[in-house]
């Protein structure tokens, strides 16, 4: 039996890198005695896979992983003991069954994630709207995008899906009110990080680079249940049943 | 939410954030309004190496017991964030609350070894305390230390306000209520001293004056307070059982270098290797109820989530009710992936066949420590274990199937001969022999036996205390002899050699037998840059000359000199229990190559008896 724990990361714990995050719910597993299965072997270790990693100072309210059940456990009892032995600045939200399905599970059936991207140090121009606008209608965004050992330029205008401006609040990040929302690609096949679009987009807001600094916080996490050609995007969650 | 004393800018620019946050599984948080002291309890060394230490742990519970006290935890930042402390003027800061350590009552710090010390004046420094007791005032916390470094306290004697000699679960408490009633009363830091003079263990350094010979020996160590004992005497809990023991230590984010659930079974050691402080030390051996660590066990891999748990004592094949706590816990969490280790342990039938059950084979690696390569050096050093103990311990092993063998040795011991040294390759090539008498197609294809030597420094109340050592040059000198040894083995292809660092041993010698006037060495390295000097990395020992070149201290006073029996040490101020007398005779013993037996089979009369229980009165009710 699987299942799919969705829980938020905020306050001091955005310091709190992804594997120690890992190692963080193994120890939770063993103090809210989640029934969670073990591989064999010589060195057993818990069945549970991460979704999409969630870089150092990012906060979060849609964060996922799955894990294997040896036995059910009520959704409402498994998210009351994860947090009642769980510390300040990670709050279990849900713990729903999933589908049995190999291809279901964690990393691989992320599709996109939603942004909210606010400032800690500057502000926002004043035409913040105007120029978002103009940079998201522009046919090709094309960056500089540096991995482990080369460098190259990428167009990301494809896998930005969205981006505006929104005067919403979330209370798990300590930001300005006007923030920009952004849908990116997300996961095995394309990933784009917020802060490179941030880079990008300063550029062509002629924004000289450290006149602000982002806060960036994820607000969801989807997988693609659409055709080929038609994306269809639903919350991780969406895809699992609580358990009473 | 809780607010944080670095900022974010800051946070995201440095190694390891996670070392600063505090937040941790099991960190206790207070109302600071709803307590009468706030003790920041110290470890000076980065933070995975202070969250791995158990003393910490235990005090930590201990103290927060208490409704009237706030212990937090303070460990030394490392050298990214230090440099910007420095720069932006933030005053060093407690975990817990992410208050500043200079607004608190005590600053307790734990002195494990002696290249932390240039780490406490950064603490001290950053916090924004003077550095010296003397320039305090009422508005500084007082600031106390504690650990093994604290039985030759002298080098450190002008930074502290008070040392608590022994182990801290005895008289904390009295400390502790004293202070509230200076406090409450008003009382300024002088009177509060006086009277923490009058507590048996306690030791306020700046009551006392020591006074030298011409050739820069001790001549009189004088009491300068009426209030001040003219012997401190170390403190000891008998009934380790019954004494706190922490059921939820901290859980930290990162991994520490201790990772696991750490059950002490045991305190003191019963061997007398005559090197050793610890088996000094906590004399005599007190053995935890078996009973009471099954219990404990249970609660403390449930209350911290922990895959392991390790059993933690000088010497764990002396606890004698080893086996049945090795099986219980093997029992109990079949299927579960939780870890058993087991340091410390002699190698024979028991401790192989337990092995074999808690670890992998393959991957794993056996140690043993001889210290010594030849029979008649391991006598001077009174460690009982015979070459016939090694090699057939090791031919056990590579019968059960382990290739990876791993030999400790100690070089520059009293009275080494060049024999002594070579005999350390020898005696690894006679270990890898053992291996190869195993038919070929039985054994698993090579082994690999690792030696590693550190250079010996003595340490005070230990029979070794009177022996000198040798330069930097002449350790590097001998390790070469070794090396070269090696290289003549026929097994050489399976023998590995390394050695430690020969400067750092040199450093080591001076603070550990050192006086009050290596204080000015100290403080001059830490101006000159000296830092975390047990880290590779940014350990520097031009400094380190330099410093001593700027204060005119010769480290060779401190360890090529030949001490007399008579010599006044500067830590013969401190009854540890077990008597100079005692010590005198096991050197004189050493010097002639006799054994003493260990505790169990035959008491020597140490001195250690006077403290009423543990192995002393074994069966003897």
């Amino acid at each position: 039996m699987k299942a799919r724990i969705k829980f938020q990361k905020y306050g001091a714990l955005r310091f709190i890198g992804h594997l120690d995050v890992m190692r963080y719910f193994q120890k939770v597993m063993r103090r809210a005695e989640i029934p969670i299965a073990f591989t064999g072997g010589y060195s057993p270790h818990m069945i549970m896979s991460f979704a999409s990693p969630l870089g150092i100072g990012l906060t979060s309210e849609g964060e996922y992983f799955d894990i294997e059940l040896t036995e059910p456990i009520a959704s409402k009892e498994a998210v009351r003991r994860m947090n009642a032995v769980g510390v300040e600045g990670i709050h279990v939200t849900s713990f729903r069954q999933i589908s049995e399905e190999k291809k279901a599970t964690g990393m691989a059936i992320v599709a996109a994630a939603d942004y909210l991207v606010g400032t800690r140090k500057g502000v926002f121009p004043q035409n913040l709207e105007e120029l978002v606008e103009q940079f998201i209608k522009q046919a090709e965004i094309t960056v500089l995008k540096q991995t482990k050992r080369s460098e190259k330029l990428v167009d990301i205008r494809s896998m930005i899906y969205q981006m505006e401006v929104r005067e919403s609040y979330t209370s798990l990040q300590d930001s300005g009110a006007n923030q920009i929302f952004m849908e990116l690609a997300a996961g095995s096949v394309e990933n784009l990080k917020p802060d490179l679009v941030m880079s990008a987009f300063c550029k062509f807001a002629g924004l000289p680079e450290d006149s602000i600094t982002c806060t960036y916080h994820r607000l969801e996490m989807y997988a693609d249940t659409g055709t080929e050609n038609t994306r269809k995007l639903v919350p991780l969650e969406s895809l699992g049943n609580d358990i009473i | 939410m809780r607010k944080l004393a670095l900022n974010d800018e800051i946070l995201l620019k440095i190694e390891k954030p996670a070392r600063y946050i505090g937040n941790e599984v099991n960190s206790v948080m207070k109302d600071p309004e709803k307590v009468d002291i706030r003790f920041a309890m110290c470890f000076p060394d980065v933070y995975e190496i202070g969250m791995s230490h158990l003393g910490i742990q235990i005090l930590y519970d201990m103290f927060n017991r208490r409704e009237d006290v706030w212990c937090e935890r303070v460990y030394s930042p490392w050298i990214d964030l230090d440099k910007i402390m420095r720069e932006e003027q933030i005053p060093l800061f407690a975990l817990e609350s992410q208050d500043a350590v200079k607004e608190f009552d005590f600053l307790g710090i734990t002195i494990q070894f002696e290249m932390c010390y240039t780490n406490i004046l950064q603490v001290l420094e950053l916090s924004q305390i003077p550095l010296h007791s003397t320039e305090r005032t009422e508005d500084h916390p007082i600031v106390i230390g504690g650990g093994p470094c604290t039985y030759n306290p002298e080098p450190l004697a002008e930074f502290f306000d008070l040392f608590y000699i022994g182990e801290g679960e005895t008289v904390y408490d009295e400390l502790l209520d004293l202070y509230k009633t200076c406090k409450a009363q008003g009382m300024s830091r002088r009177k509060f001293l006086e009277f923490a003079a009058g507590i048996e263990g306690i030791y306020v350094p700046q009551f006392y004056e020591p006074e030298y010979n011409e050739d820069g020996t001790m001549k009189a160590f004088h009491r300068i307070n009426e209030h001040a004992p003219e012997k401190i005497k170390k403190q000891i809990v008998m009934d380790v059982t019954n004494a706190t023991y922490p059921m939820r230590p901290v859980v930290p984010f990162i991994k520490a270098t201790q990772d696991r659930v750490v059950l002490e079974i045991q305190r003191g050691c019963i061997r007398g290797c005559r090197f050793c402080q610890a088996g000094m030390l906590y004399r005599p051996t007190r053995e935890r109820n078996v009973e009471t660590l099954k219990e404990y066990a249970l609660a403390m891999l449930e209350n911290t989530g922990h895959e392991e748990i390790s059993l933690s004592s000088l010497s764990s094949s002396d606890y004698s009710q080893l086996e049945e706590l090795v099986n219980f816990l093997i029992e109990e969490f079949p299927g579960k992936g939780i870890n058993i280790s087991l340091p410390s342990l002699r190698i024979d039938a028991f401790s192989l066949d337990v092995m074999g059950k808690v670890q992998d084979i393959r991957k794993s690696s056996l140690t043993f420590a001889p210290e010594a390569g030849s029979q008649r050096m391991r006598n001077v050093i009174n460690k009982g274990l015979t070459e016939d103990d090694i090699i057939s311990g090791a031919g056990q092993a590579f019968e059960g199937g382990w290739t990876k063998v791993k030999l400790y040795f100690m070089l520059g011991l009293p009275t080494e001969t060049e024999e002594d040294m070579k005999e350390i390759a020898r005696l690894s090539d006679r270990v890898a022999r053992r291996y190869y008498e195993i038919p070929k197609e039985e054994r698993h294809g090579k082994c690999q036996i690792t030696a590693s030597s550190s250079f010996f420094v003595p340490k005070p109340f230990t029979p070794f205390q009177w022996a000198p050592m040798c330069t930097a040059e002449e350790y590097v000198e001998r390790a070469y002899i070794v090396k070269h040894e090696f290289q003549e083995q026929l097994n050489r292809k399976s023998l590995k050699y390394n050695w430690h660092e020969a400067d750092l041993t040199v450093l080591e010698g001076v603070f550990a037998r050192g006086d009050r006037k290596c204080a000015k060495v100290l403080e001059e390295a830490y101006r000159l840059g000296c830092l975390y000097d047990s880290w590779t990395e940014t350990f520097d020992n031009s400094r380190w000359i330099q410093a001593f070149e700027n204060t005119g201290i010769s480290p060779d006073f401190y360890n090529l000199r030949k001490r007399t029996m008579d010599e006044l040490f500067p830590w013969d101020f401190i009854d540890m229990g077990v008597s100079r007398k005692f010590l005198e005779r096991e050197w004189s013993r050493a010097m002639n190559g006799e054994v003493t037996p260990n505790c169990r089979s035959n008491c020597s009369g140490c001195g250690a008896a006077q403290f009423g229980g543990g192995v002393c009165y074994e069966g003897k009710n």
